[in-house]
C-alpha cells in the first residue's frame, strides 16, 4: 500500500475556484442589485471579517478574547480622528486600522502572557479602558459621539458602492492573509500547539511569534471592520462601538460555524447574517437566542457545524494542513 | 479626605464580597465564571421582586433567595460547568459568557431599562448613619456590607481549614482524580462548592442593590470589579481577595479625586499595573499560583 501526502485535492481546488468565482460575482453585484441589498451585503462582509479574526485567536491560538470590541471601537475612533484632520475618509479608514494594528503590537507583548480566563477578562478590561479614554477626547463629546461628516463629499450611490467594494476587498485580503499565515510553517506549528501543546513543544515548536502575528492581524482586521461599520453607519457613539455585544456576535458566529475551522467562521458569519435578517426585529429575544445557542453549541457541538460536516465527509475546501491518502486500491 | 478614605474602605467591602464568590469558584473549579456579575444582578432582581410585589423585607428576601442560589450553583456546576470543563479550557469561558448574555437580556425583557434599587424598601435604614468623632457620618448599610464581607471570608476560611467538607473541597481543588482515589466524591464536592459560591454571589447582588441602583446590564461591570479585586489580591488566599478589593477601591477613589471621570479608569489601570508587575517578577501564571495556594492552605 502506498500513501500520498497531499495538500490540494480535487475538492479543495474546486473550493478555491468556487470562492474566486463567488468573489468575482460579488464584485460585479452592485451593477445588478438594489441599494438595500448592497448595504446588507456590506454588513455580511464585515461579519465575515469579525468571525474570521476572532477565530484566528480562539481557533488557532486557544485565546478566547472577550475584548475584541476594543479594536472595533478604536478602528472607528481612529478613522474619525484622522478624517477630522482633513484626510480623505476612505484613506482615513485604512490609516486608522493600521494605527490600531501598530498599537496592538505592544499590547500583545503584555496580553499574550496571560492564559485562559485571565486573558479573556483582561482583554475586556482593556476594552473598557479604551472606551473610557475615547470618551475623554473632547471631539467625541462623551456619550453623544461624533460622525464621519467628510463622507458627505461623496454622492450617496458612489459612497455606498465604494464602501461595499472596500468591505469586499478588506474581507478578501484579510482572509487571504490569514490563510497564508496559517499555511506557513509557523501556522502549521501553531495548529499543532492547539491540537496538543505538550507533544508540539517537545518537537521544538515555539508559538509566541505566530501568536503575536495573529493577535496583530486580528486587531488590524477588526479595526478595519469597525472603520467600515462607521462608514456605513456614519455616526459614532463610544457605547455602541465598544459594546461587548460585538464579541458576543463573534463568539456566536465562530461557535456555530466551527471553532478552529477556516471555512467554519465564514459559514458562521453567513448563518448569523441570515438569523439577523429574520430575527433582529425581535430585539431582546434575538439576543437571548444568540446566547442560548452559544451555550448549546459549546456544551453539545463544540466542533460547530463545519466541524461536524468535515468530520463526517472529510470535505476540506480551503486546505490548511496536509492529508495522507491511500493511492492504491 | 478622611471621609473619602472611609468611603473607599466601605466600597472595598462590597468588592471583597463580590470577589469572594468568583475567587472561590476559580480556586475550586479552576473556572472563571463569566456569568458571575449577571447572576448577582439576577439575585438582586429576585429580592427586588419579593420586596416590590409581596412587601417582603429585603433582608428576609435574601434569606429566602439563598437556598435558591445554592440550588442554582449546584445546577450550574452539574449541568454546565462540569460538561464544559471536560471539553478543555475554552468551553467554560464560552458557555458562561453565553449564559451571561441570556441572563442580561432576559432580565432586560422582564424588568425593562429603568434602574432599580433595594434601599427604598428599607425605610429609614437606607439613610441611617453612624456618627464618628469629628462630625463624620458613615452610612449604616455600607458598614454592614463590609462586616458581611469579613464574616463571609472568615467563615469560608474556617470552613475550608477546619471541617471535613473543607478538606474534601480543598482535595478536589488540588487534584480531582487523586481525591477520588482516597474516597472523596469530587463531583459532589465541586457541586457543593459551587452552591456555596452562588450564595456569596446572591449576597453581593443584594449588597449592590443596597449601595446603589442597578439595571439588567450591570452584570458586566460587576464581573470586571470582582475579577480585578481577585487578580490584584493575587488570588493567593481569601484574605488576598480582601486586600485586592481594598486596593481596587482606593485606586478608584483616588483617581476620582484627580479627575471626576477617572473613577473606573483608576481601577482598571491599577489592575493592569499589578498584573504586569507580577508577570515581570515571574511568579508564573495565575493557575500555578492557585494550585500552590490550595496545597498550602
Amino acid at each position: 500500500m502506498t500513501m500520498a501526502v497531499e495538500r490540494w485535492t480535487a475538492q479543495s481546488r474546486a473550493g478555491v475556484g468556487g470562492a474566486a468565482l463567488v468573489l468575482g460575482a460579488l464584485a460585479l453585484a452592485p451593477m445588478l442589485i438594489g441599494p438595500g441589498i448592497v448595504d446588507r451585503l456590506t454588513a455580511l462582509f464585515i461579519y465575515v471579517i469579525l468571525a474570521a479574526m476572532w477565530n484566528a485567536l480562539a481557533g488557532y491560538c486557544g485565546l478566547v478574547s472577550i475584548g475584541q470590541q476594543l479594536f472595533f471601537g478604536l478602528g472607528a475612533y481612529a478613522t474619525i480622528r484622522i478624517a477630522f484632520a482633513g484626510v480623505d475618509p476612505f484613506l482615513a479608514m485604512i490609516l486608522g486600522a493600521v494605527a490600531v494594528g501598530v498599537l496592538a503590537w505592544p499590547v500583545s507583548l503584555f496580553m499574550l502572557r496571560l492564559k485562559g480566563g485571565e486573558f479573556s477578562i483582561g482583554m475586556w478590561v482593556l476594552a473598557s479602558i479604551g472606551q473610557l479614554c475615547v470618551k475623554l477626547d473632547p471631539m467625541i463629546q462623551g456619550e453623544t459621539g461624533s460622525s464621519l461628516i467628510s463622507l458627505n463629499a461623496y454622492g450617496a450611490d458612489l459612497r455606498r458602492n465604494l464602501i461595499y467594494w472596500g468591505a469586499l476587498a478588506a474581507m478578501t485580503c484579510l482572509l487571504a492573509a490569514l490563510f497564508a499565515l496559517l499555511r506557513s510553517r509557523e501556522g502549521l506549528a501553531i495548529q499543532a500547539i492547539r491540537d496538543n501543546e505538550e507533544a508540539a513543544t517537545s518537537l521544538g515548536v515555539r508559538p509566541e511569534r505566530t501568536k503575536r502575528r495573529l493577535f496583530v492581524l486580528a486587531a488590524f482586521g477588526i479595526a478595519l471592520a469597525g472603520a467600515l461599520w462607521l462608514a456605513q453607519a456614519v455616526s459614532f457613539q463610544p457605547k455602541s462601538y465598544f459594546s461587548v455585544q460585538w464579541t458576543a456576535y463573534m463568539i456566536f458566529m465562530v461557535l456555530v460555524g466551527g471553532i478552529g475551522r477556516f471555512e467554519g467562521a465564514i459559514l458562521g458569519a453567513v448563518l448569523f447574517f441570515a438569523v439577523e435578517t429574520f430575527f433582529a426585529a425581535t430585539g431582546v429575544w434575538y439576543l437571548i437566542g444568540l446566547g442560548a445557542t452559544a451555550i448549546v453549541f459549546s456544551l453539545y457541538f463544540p466542533r460547530g457545524l463545519w466541524g461536524a460536516v468535515a468530520a463526517r465527509t472529510g470535505v476540506q475546501l480551503l486546505p490548511l494542513g496536509y492529508r495522507a491518502t491511500n493511492t492504491e486500491t | 479626605m478622611i471621609g473619602q478614605i472611609i468611603q473607599a474602605v466601605l466600597l472595598g467591602g462590597y468588592y471583597a464580597l463580590t470577589a469572594a464568590g468568583l475567587t472561590f469558584m476559580l480556586q475550586v473549579m479552576r473556572v472563571i465564571n463569566l456569568a458571575h456579575g449577571s447572576l448577582s444582578i439576577a439575585f438582586a432582581y429576585a429580592v427586588y421582586t419579593l420586596a416590590f410585589r409581596y412587601h417582603i423585607n429585603p433582608f428576609l428576601g435574601l434569606l429566602m433567595v439563598l437556598p435558591v442560589a445554592a440550588a442554582v450553583g449546584w445546577a450550574l456546576q452539574r449541568l454546565l460547568l462540569e460538561r464544559a470543563a471536560r471539553g478543555g479550557e475554552l468551553l467554560p469561558i464560552l458557555s458562561t459568557f453565553g449564559l451571561a448574555i441570556v441572563l442580561d437580556n432576559v432580565m432586560f425583557q422582564i424588568f425593562g431599562a429603568n434602574a432599580k434599587g433595594l434601599a427604598q424598601f428599607l425605610g429609614d435604614l437606607s439613610f441611617a448613619a453612624y456618627e464618628l468623632p469629628g462630625k463624620l457620618y458613615v452610612g449604616k448599610l455600607p458598614v454592614w456590607i463590609l462586616a458581611a464581607a469579613v464574616c463571609v471570608l472568615g467563615g469560608l476560611h474556617l470552613m475550608l481549614t477546619r471541617t471535613g467538607l473543607g478538606r474534601r473541597i480543598r482535595a478536589t481543588a488540588m487534584d480531582p482524580v487523586t481525591a477520588g482515589l482516597v474516597g472523596v466524591d469530587a463531583r459532589q464536592s465541586a457541586a457543593i462548592a459551587a452552591a456555596i459560591a452562588m450564595m456569596m454571589v446572591a449576597m453581593s447582588g443584594v449588597a449592590l442593590g443596597f449601595r446603589t441602583v442597578f439595571d439588567a446590564y450591570a452584570g458586566g461591570p460587576q464581573l470586571l470589579f470582582a475579577f480585578e479585586a481577585t487578580i490584584i489580591g493575587g488570588a493567593r488566599s481569601l484574605w488576598g481577595v480582601f486586600v485586592g478589593a481594598m486596593v481596587l477601591a482606593f485606586a478608584q477613589t483616588g483617581a476620582a479625586m484627580l479627575h471626576p471621570q477617572a473613577f473606573l479608569l483608576g481601577g482598571h489601570v491599577m489592575f493592569l499595573v499589578v498584573l504586569f508587575a507580577r508577570l515581570a517578577l515571574g511568579q508564573g501564571s495565575l493557575g500555578t499560583r492557585l494550585r500552590q495556594v490550595v496545597r498550602g492552605a
